[in-house]
């Protein structure tokens, strides 16, 4: 039996620890500022708002960007290839978020996979629209006054009907004041507040002001793509692109691969790579593949940007009052960033809304679901990594177009190789499941005859669907 | 709600599912109407109309039983599919996102209720 004075010491202690959970968790009037209001941020503010309304909690939410979407170009732009994946347009339904015509500049049907050998078209299992293509802010320069919002602008908007206020301030510091994290702007005012949630990606100088600070904040790995945009009739570009993304895996060095996303009277081209340069895109827009595909004479170039890309997670994207949603914090490899905005923000949101907004709360509530996605970032890297070796040997090249020509034609036949490419170029599945795919005995077996059926002598095939 | 841009159109009277065929998918309507109808002893009775932001079908994903009535368009509408795999797979990793899904059959089973006490109240 304890000693009564034992007692009230523990119990002393208890109170302390609860007070100081306590403190580290929302309450009625509790502030929180999001940085940033593109798909992340506007995502975490919708679901920390609906959440909190959930079980009557009161609180305030401001989300800070500078930029407006009501800008053409630079100005308004988000820097993205503006795909929404199957997936993603699946879960948002579910969540009654449906993506509406003025958003959706062209739902996407098809991926056309285009090598040196060949192209093969993989349609849609489904038969429906369910890939969204969009422009993230309001479109490129010369866009002028066109009917179509913009997605990060949409999205804003859903946060803001659930009460968050927008505020176009630039933020110039931040620093910890009481245990409160404070943000100060250019007229050297400051906000404090109980929790701050950074959604400001990987293209913004706010990142940096989290490097000198004591939670010790890693910047995450970045690489640059390349992004241009190529202007049009609408007609014109449904005539040659028709409602397909076009994926282009060629021989040439230092491409990883590129594509071409029909969008309104615009066509997105999307390359990533090492050491993406001019001479590089001049290389790619010249291939015969692309020129058969996309005349890029016919249709000038009116806007482009070479945009960071995360390619390595923050190892602690947490911290006491401080969360890092999107792709600040963790997203996914090449493909889906969108989507790994998604599922990041509201997994941040959960946490602070019902768990807590410590780091230890974080790190227990939060974290799993950014390894989920890290984890499944490693077999990507491998998947991708086989795109080197498929570079290298044309014939392999042409075992693939044949085995996903020949499923396409004979829809009775199991799609084992459309699936695996669908699934690598929309990102609609995770890695880990593609490469799961990859191991089934029918895809092994099929992918073995037709390495045997192309071997076959005094036959020399060009597969085109 | 919203008009939705995605999914597919189905033309007036076309049916999207039809009752008693096995089914591992639910719908949301994006734009336009659908009909949900039961095909009963009696004849043909009309349960619900839907519009834009609605589901229907949701009860094959966690049942495996096969569809309890059919869904028909009532004039052009577009309807998207969402897959139950793609749906549980998310659910593993967010079981919050049923929160829409038991509210809409919460709401249902609500509606029906009432249904049920105003026909026994008209019986009596």
């Amino acid at each position: 039996m304890k000693h009564s004075s034992e007692l009230s010491v523990l119990d002393s202690f208890a109170s302390l620890a609860n007070e100081e959970e306590a403190e580290l968790s929302l309450s009625n009037g509790s502030r929180v500022a999001v940085v940033g209001g593109g798909p992340a941020g506007s995502f975490f503010s919708f679901f920390l708002l609906k959440m909190a309304a959930a079980v009557d909690l009161q609180i305030e939410v401001d989300i800070y960007d500078p930029r407006s979407f009501a800008h053409c170009g630079p100005a308004g732009c988000n820097h993205c290839g503006g795909i929404v994946s199957e997936s993603l347009v699946q879960i948002l339904a579910t969540e009654g978020i449906n993506l509406p015509e003025s958003v959706v500049q062209r739902g996407i049907e098809s991926y056309l996979v285009h090598m040196d050998v060949g192209s093969v078209a993989i349609q849609n299992q489904a038969g429906e629209q369910r890939i969204a293509a969009l422009y993230r802010g309001n479109g490129p320069r010369e866009g002028g006054e066109s009917r179509w919002e913009s997605f990060d602008g949409y999205l804003q908007a859903l946060a803001k009907k659930k009460g968050a206020r927008v505020l176009h301030q630039l933020i110039t510091n931040i620093h910890w004041r009481k245990g409160y994290p404070c943000l100060q702007f250019a007229d050297q005012k400051e906000a404090r507040y109980d929790l701050i949630a950074v959604a400001s990606g990987v293209n913004s100088n706010f990142l940096r002001l989290l490097e000198d600070m004591p939670a010790g904040f890693e910047p995450p790995r970045t690489t640059r793509a390349y992004v241009c945009e190529f202007k049009s009739t609408e007609a014109e570009i449904l005539r040659i692109l028709g409602n397909s993304v076009h994926v282009y895996l060629l021989p040439i060095p230092r491409l990883e691969f590129a594509a071409i996303i029909p969008k309104g009277e615009f066509a997105t081209v999307v390359m990533l790579g090492d050491d993406l340069d001019q001479e590089l895109v001049h290389t790619f827009l010249n291939d015969p593949a692309v020129g058969a595909s996309f005349p890029s004479n016919a249709v000038p170039c009116v806007c482009s940007c070479s945009p960071l890309i995360n390619m390595g997670a923050r190892k602690r994207p947490y911290a006491d009052r401080m969360v890092l949603v999107g792709d600040s914090g963790v997203t996914r490899l090449y493909k889906d960033g969108i989507g790994a905005a998604f599922r990041t923000a509201k997994a941040a949101a959960s946490t602070a809304v019902f768990q807590g907004i410590s780091e230890q709360t974080f790190r227990k509530n939060f974290w799993p679901a950014c390894q989920t996605i890290t984890k499944d970032n490693a077999i990507g890297r491998f998947m991708f990594g086989t795109t080197g070796i498929l570079k290298r040997f044309r014939f392999l090249r042409c075992v693939i177009l044949r085995m996903a020509a020949r499923e396409q034609a004979h829809t009775s036949r199991k799609p084992h190789m459309s699936s695996l490419l669908w699934n690598m170029f929309t990102g609609s599945a995770p890695y880990t499941e593609i490469f799961v795919g990859a191991l089934h005995p029918g895809f092994i077996g099929n992918l073995t005859l037709n390495f045997v059926a192309n071997m076959w002598p005094g036959k020399k095939r060009k597969e085109v669907s | 709600m919203s008009e939705g841009a995605l999914g597919k159109i189905y033309t007036d009277g076309e049916v999207i599912i039809k009752q008693d065929a096995a089914g591992d998918c639910m719908y949301v309507v994006q734009s336009g109407q659908v009909e949900i109808v039961q095909s009963t002893a009696a004849g043909e009775q009309h349960l619900n109309l839907l519009s834009a932001g609605d589901f229907f079908g949701e009860m094959a994903l966690f049942e495996k039983e096969v569809r309890s009535a059919t869904a028909r368009a009532v004039g052009d509408a577009k309807v998207l599919k969402v897959d139950k795999k793609a749906l549980f797979r998310r659910l593993q990793e967010d079981p919050l996102l049923a929160t829409n899904l038991l509210q809409t059959m919460s709401h249902r089973i609500r509606a029906l209720s009432k249904q049920l006490a105003d026909h026994e109240a008209d019986s009596r």
